[in-house]
């Protein structure tokens, strides 16, 4: 009997984290090629390890293709997850990169009050999204932090994992601890210690915009 | 006799007869002279086409070579493949006498 | 301690087959089963999977592989969707037919034309009559217990079974999955004793021409025809119901996890408004009646597992129905769902004479949420309560004709 003896460990460490009891809905906008899977897959690593029973991964459903936009979703839940619907309003939103806001309807996909995060050299104010005055914006130069740390492929920086550092500075239910251990699982231990080093750094490098701001 | 049948899947074991007297739907059979017939001629087992192509497994591989002519459909093929042409087809009366 | 990882339903599947050491693989990659097929041969390649690993040029090739090399006697495994397991088509009846206990992961996207790589269950659906049974699942979980089952319960009724799941939506999405103990799983899988095989020593002629009347062998025994044959499969189907049940409640003893037998159930004790559905829709379902229950709505869910053979408990669950709504991804063109019509013809004379509305929904891959099926529910709630007892089809999130 693991499966009982499993869950029965688990209730405790469950406490600890337990809050509202509603899911937390997450979702990453980047290209073929930046890791936004991988990113949510982290994550999702993260919140099991940190007590979650719910958790699920998914990349944008259909064919793969580099450079083309794309989204990733990660589901974080007291239960184990049973919707498996595309997300419609996100409670975080996450952009690995600042060009997609010409393409992509960003905001659209983001809950008012809920958290916006770009990967941009620019402040978080020039990010600020008319229809949702209540959402907290952040941004992060997180292709600056994975040159720092050599997180290139190909000449080009992997900006997906310094984003989850940001993650951790702005919502409190995932943390830098949780990072760490879901890299591990994901990856050699030489790379995982590496992205942890960018995690860490973003997650100090962050800037976070006012909580709600005026039209001006 | 009227054992049951506990196949579940459509299986057949070959034996003879399997599939009912089957010498009597020709028009010609088979006749082997064993002048010309390999084997029978060398005195040692050889040649055998006959057995190999035999499509009803009615050739034995023996000297002198035999064929069941209870269940030879009469096709012809042995006769068609016999390289020193030691098998006739012949009407099926002249077979029998 | 238990081993849990986060994984696609893919990766279940794969590592299920792992655990279930087939000796034959055959496989032909097609979205979105490709990841299958690919962790397979690579499992092959390490060396964690004792298996051929048979590279073929289509899937009816995949299946011919394993049509010959069950035949010889080893367990096998093959995975396919959507066009791939149409072209199977024809082998599928040659593996029934033989009473090959071949196992399948059917991952579900829709059929072209026009072209889709997206999920709905029309492909599956569509295979219903070929002989095989066909399990759902509506979770990764569920996907790596059912495929260790699905091995027990074809080589106990020598029936081919199918793992079916959502393409996509469960194919690859991750989600924690706790992997079954290998040791235990050899205990709950005894190895695998075919009805018959080819083997040199023992000549023996597999699926000549059967004759429409039973014939007299060799040996003197009246052999059975065609339709004898047939039969056999039905009963084979008919035993299954019940070897699909003890598979399951035996699987929950070792392993902790029931996920209901040739179907489940979610707080339907003392629901009249029955939902209904297969696979991961089942599974959303579940929260739509969740909602409804808030409200005081008695609501349940009855999640079909087993569409073949189709089960025949659900009356008794239904017995207090006053309404059921049957979400389907698929389609019987020129008539309805192929799931409301089973219900329908099940309930016959029983009693239950509730309404069925047949909700068609996700073809394609359209997104269906938990809103969708509320509202589907609610619409049909509104009729029944206008004093509208008819039964009828409703497209859901479908643009109407004028």
């Amino acid at each position: 009997m693991p499966g009982a003896f499993y869950w029965v460990c688990l209730v405790p460490l469950r406490g600890m984290y337990r809050w509202s009891g509603i899911m937390h809905e997450i979702l990453w906008h980047g290209r073929g090629g930046q890791g936004v899977v991988l990113a949510s897959e982290v994550l999702a690593e993260a919140a099991y390890l940190q007590g979650y029973r719910g958790v699920t991964s998914a990349p944008t459903f259909g064919p793969e293709r580099r450079g083309a936009p794309l989204t990733a979703s990660t589901r974080i839940d007291d239960e184990p997850i049973r919707t498996f619907s595309q997300i419609a309003l996100a409670d975080i939103v996450i952009v690995l990169d600042e060009l997609l806001f010409g393409s992509v309807d960003i905001g659209a996909g983001l809950r008012n009050g809920g958290i916006l995060i770009v990967n941009s050299a620019r402040p978080p104010e020039n990010f600020r999204l008319p229809d949702k005055p209540a959402a907290r914006t952040a941004s992060v130069d997180a292709a600056a932090i994975a040159r720092e740390f050599r997180l290139t492929v190909g000449g080009a920086p992997v900006v997906n994992t310094p984003l989850l550092g940001s993650l951790a500075r702005l919502w409190d239910r995932i943390s830098l601890a949780g990072i760490e251990r879901g890299l591990a699982f994901k990856m050699p231990p030489a790379s995982a210690y590496n992205n942890y080093q960018a995690v860490r750094r973003a997650f100090e490098m962050t800037v976070v915009g006012d909580t709600r701001h005026e039209q001006t | 006799m009227n054992r049951h049948d506990d196949n579940i899947s459509g299986v057949c074991t070959p034996a003879v007869g399997e599939a009912g007297k089957t010498g009597d739907w020709t028009e010609m059979k088979p006749v082997i002279d064993p002048a010309k017939c390999t084997p029978a001629v060398k005195g040692k087992p050889s040649c055998f086409l006959c057995w190999l192509y035999c499509p009803e497994g009615v050739v034995s591989m023996t000297i002198p070579v035999t064929i069941d002519l209870d269940y030879c459909k009469g096709c012809g093929i042995c006769a068609e493949e016999c390289p020193p042409n030691a098998i006739t087809m012949v009407g099926k009366e002249r077979g029998r006498e | 301690m238990s081993d849990v990882r986060i994984i696609t339903g893919n990766e279940a599947a794969a590592l299920a087959v792992t655990l279930c050491e087939p000796q034959v693989v055959a496989a032909y990659p097609i979205t979105p089963q490709t990841k299958i097929s690919e962790l397979l041969s690579e499992y092959v390649e390490r060396g964690t999977l004792k298996a051929e690993y048979v590279r073929v040029e289509s899937e009816h090739s995949a299946l011919s592989v394993l049509i010959a090399a069950s035949t010889t006697g080893v367990r096998t495994f093959t995975a396919t969707s959507s066009n791939g397991l149409l072209y199977m088509h024809e082998q599928l009846h040659w593996a029934a037919g033989s009473r090959l206990p071949i196992v399948m992961c059917c991952v579900n996207r829709g059929v072209a034309a026009p072209w889709s790589i997206f999920n709905d269950q029309q492909d599956s659906m569509s295979q219903r009559d070929t002989g095989w049974i066909q399990l759902y699942c509506r979770n990764n979980q569920e996907i790596i217990d059912t495929v260790i089952q699905a091995y027990r319960i074809a080589e106990e009724v020598y029936v081919p079974v199918m793992v079916c799941y959502d393409g996509f939506i469960l194919s690859h999405t991750m989600m924690p999955v706790e992997i079954p103990d290998a040791a235990e799983v050899r205990r709950y899988l005894p190895p695998y004793k075919p009805h018959t095989f080819l083997e040199p020593e023992r000549p023996r002629t597999i699926n000549p021409v059967f004759f429409p009347w039973r014939r007299q062998n060799a040996d003197g025994v009246l052999c059975d025809g065609y339709m004898e044959m047939r039969r056999k499969l039905q009963k084979g189907l008919e035993k299954a119901r019940d070897v699909i049940a003890v598979a399951s409640s035996d699987y929950a003893e070792r392993f902790g996890r029931d996920h209901g037998g040739l179907f489940w159930t979610h707080r339907v004790e003392d629901a009249d408004i029955i939902l209904t559905g297969m696979g991961s829709i089942a599974a959303e379902a579940t929260l739509a009646a969740d909602l409804l229950r808030n409200e005081g709505v008695r609501a349940g869910v009855v999640g079909i597992r087993s569409y073949r053979p189709f089960p025949p408990g659900l009356p008794a669950v239904l017995r207090n129905a006053r309404l059921i709504v049957v979400f389907e991804k698929c389609f019987s063109y020129g008539y309805e769902g192929g799931v409301t019509s089973d219900l329908k013809a099940s309930l016959y004379g029983t009693g239950v004479d509730a309404p069925v509305i047949d909700v068609i929904a996700g073809l394609g891959g359209r997104d269906v949420k938990t809103a969708d099926l509320l509202g589907a529910v609610r619409e049909a709630m509104k009729s029944l309560e206008s004093g509208d007892r008819a039964c009828r089809t409703v497209w859901l999130n479908c643009r109407e004709e004028e």
